[in-house]
């Protein structure tokens, strides 16, 4: 196997910079600025200043692509104050977050798990490692209508379900249950959904985690691969045993690719929506939309609103990435 | 040194300057079987979660061959009759969708990768007052939701008459494409060292006379990393193709999308789909599977 020569460094730690920079006179400084500038150019119009106009967009009163319409609307945020009442807004929001969360604990435990079994593995390290992160090279279109096959309620996973003696077995990606929900827990009128978690999100978070269970794995292992060994013969020879020194000298070790892999993957959460298109789009009762698709929707007739759920999530994907740059930042300063 | 520099993966340089001193490598681990009950236990767990994680690529290549009766009753089922009618459907549906993919993705990995590789060679060799900031900025981009910017891009398309083209998604894949490649590309120059460039210099070659002389030869690793990792991700696109796309512009994930019919699905079409239109990527990834693993910690940044 090709993959089992190299790992990737080990993310998120500093490390010493391998090289000096060349010491450069005033003139070649500006002529490297101006190399730069026009990518730098091209990224702030269709980043930042794009973002501004979908800002823009979410406060006015552009409804339909075809005929703007851009006074501001009034009260100021109208639109947004709109969306928050929707069921569909609180819908989406509750999906993206059960998703989230049990999507990144399946992910980063079995990427962890995986990594310390295959890091320890005497035979077939190269072909384990293969295999894991196989999926990771697939569109999650390919991904979803796979999963959507494997649960679809006929002839899915339900058939084994069924041979076990369970007589009702779930709709997955059709059924609209909500687990352990509950009604109204503000007891106010504003919250018009059930929170608890959608029986039709399950296979769509069992097929993404079957698809970046590898990424956090590859992530891992080079995290392993960087702990001296030295470090676990020493506890070795002073009687730790293995849970000792995976709890004192590994897991604390692995602490830089848990924080890569939470922040990588849940952003890659918060934006999903190829996925969750393949494999079941809205769902009965919006029990799988997530903000993608509502954006989608919104797109052929309503701007405004489509802006508005757009800068939500950005706002949303922001207060995860942003933090984790200035951190990167900083480390490159500090070396 | 050339040679040396070329084996390398981008990854190495750093790797070697970490370890200290006349310490020996670590010895590579030997292909024997377990010698404790532990290690076979150990072993016993991985083959397991592998073939658990195989259930899927099973479930897909078996479907797409039941061929054209349809899909069998039961998702594990292996075909009576195993044949490949279920991919001439396929074919006669996706070929014009994977010709607009592969149009769409070699191109924008091209230059996206070119563009990369000339900002990551000024950030890392030439930085200037604030480049450090200013790349941080840019790099934003990379993770953004291209939700909050779809409907500026669609407008900008049609003022450019490019909307629904490919050369249009040909342009939004660059563009969107330059942080990723530039951070590959700074990361990987890093571990070029910069007597090179000094030497270049001191012999007077100014600094695009330095970029193909010196580092452009020295750069074909980083362009294999940086250029599967945008081919994967170009390839693999679904909300641009989707969006911006109109349908004799589509790629390839987007008509596999279209196959799921709105109300019976012909799942061994489907599958037999899904294997075309994973099969150039995964191919990739088996191949050049170690510059693969390079380019995915890339969104790690250092």
């Amino acid at each position: 196997m090709t993959t089992s020569t190299a790992l990737p460094p080990a993310p998120a730690s500093p490390g010493p910079r391998p090289t000096k920079q060349v010491p450069h006179n005033v003139k070649t400084s500006r002529r490297a600025a101006w190399i730069f500038a026009p990518s730098l150019l091209v990224s702030f119009l269709f980043v930042y200043v794009f973002i501004g106009i979908t800002v823009y967009i979410s406060l006015s009163n552009w409804k339909i692509g075809t005929s703007p319409n851009l006074s501001l609307r009034q009260p100021l945020g109208g639109t947004y104050a709109e969306i928050v009442q929707e069921q569909r807004f609180q819908a989406d929001i509750r999906n993206v977050v059960i998703f989230t969360v049990i999507f990144l604990v399946l992910a980063i435990l079995g990427g962890l798990i995986a990594a310390l079994f295959i890091h320890h593995v005497s035979v077939g390290k190269g072909l384990f490692r293969t295999v894991f992160l196989l999926p990771y090279a697939l569109s999650f279109i390919v991904t979803g209508v796979a999963w959507r096959w494997i649960f679809s309620p006929s002839t899915g996973v339900n058939e084994i379900l069924r041979s076990m003696g369970i007589e009702n077995p779930p709709g997955w990606t059709t059924d609209p249950t909500i687990l352990g929900a509950l009604n109204n827990p503000s007891g106010t009128d504003f919250l018009k959904v059930q929170f608890g978690i959608p029986v039709a999100l399950l296979p769509i978070i069992f097929a993404a985690a079957w698809q970046l269970v590898g990424f956090a794995m590859a992530m891992y292992l080079a995290g392993l691969a960087s702990i001296p060994e030295e470090h676990l013969e020493a506890a070795s020879v002073d009687g730790a045993n293995v849970w000792q020194r995976l709890r004192h000298i590994v897991l604390p070790q692995l602490w830089p690719s848990t924080i890569t892999c939470f922040v990588l993957l849940l952003h890659v959460a918060l934006k999903i929506f190829d996925l969750v298109v393949a494999m079941s789009g809205s769902g009965p009762g919006f029990v799988t939309d997530v903000p993608g698709i509502y954006i989608y929707n919104y797109l052929t007739s309503r701007y405004d609103k489509a802006s508005a759920m757009a800068i939500i999530l950005l706002l949303l994907t922001l207060a995860v990435i942003v933090p984790y740059l200035i951190r990167g930042y900083r480390k490159e300063r500090k070396a | 040194m050339a040679v040396e520099t070329l084996e390398a993966t981008p990854s190495q340089p750093v790797r070697e300057a970490r370890r200290r001193p006349g310490k020996p490598a670590p010895k590579p681990r030997s292909w024997s079987l377990p010698k404790s009950l532990g290690g076979w236990i150990v072993l016993a767990v991985c083959t397991i979660a592998t073939l658990g994680m195989l259930v899927p690529v099973y479930v897909i290549i078996t479907t797409a061959l039941s061929g054209s009766t349809g899909a069998p009753n039961f998702f594990l089922a292996f075909p009576d009759a195993p044949s490949l009618d279920a991919f001439k459907g396929a074919w006669t549906k996706l070929h014009g969708s994977l010709a607009n993919s592969l149009q769409i993705t070699v191109p924008a990995a091209l230059i996206s990768c070119l563009l990369g590789s000339i900002n990551g060679y000024i950030l890392s060799k030439f930085p200037f007052r604030g480049s450090n900031a200013l790349f941080t900025v840019l790099l934003v981009g990379m993770f953004i939701p291209f939700q909050a910017v779809i409907i500026p891009v669609f407008q900008f398309l049609n003022m450019l008459h490019l909307q629904g083209s490919i050369i249009g998604l040909i342009l939004v894949h660059i563009i969107y494409g330059i942080p990723i490649t530039t951070l590959i590309f700074r990361n990987y120059y890093e571990g070029i060292p910069s007597a090179i460039i000094e030497a270049a210099s001191i012999d007077g070659a100014g600094i695009w006379k330095t970029y193909f002389r010196v580092m452009l030869p020295l750069s074909v690793p980083g362009f294999v990393v940086a250029g599967i990792f945008q081919c994967t991700n170009i390839w693999n696109d679904f909300l641009f193709g989707f969006i911006l796309a109109s349908p004799a512009a589509w790629p390839a994930t987007v008509t596999l999308n279209n196959l799921i019919g709105t109300t019976t699905v012909d799942y061994s079409e489907l599958m037999a789909g899904a294997v075309l239109v994973a099969a150039p990527t995964v191919l990739l990834y088996l191949v050049l599977g170690r510059f693969f693993v390079s380019g995915l910690t890339a969104g790690a940044v250092k």
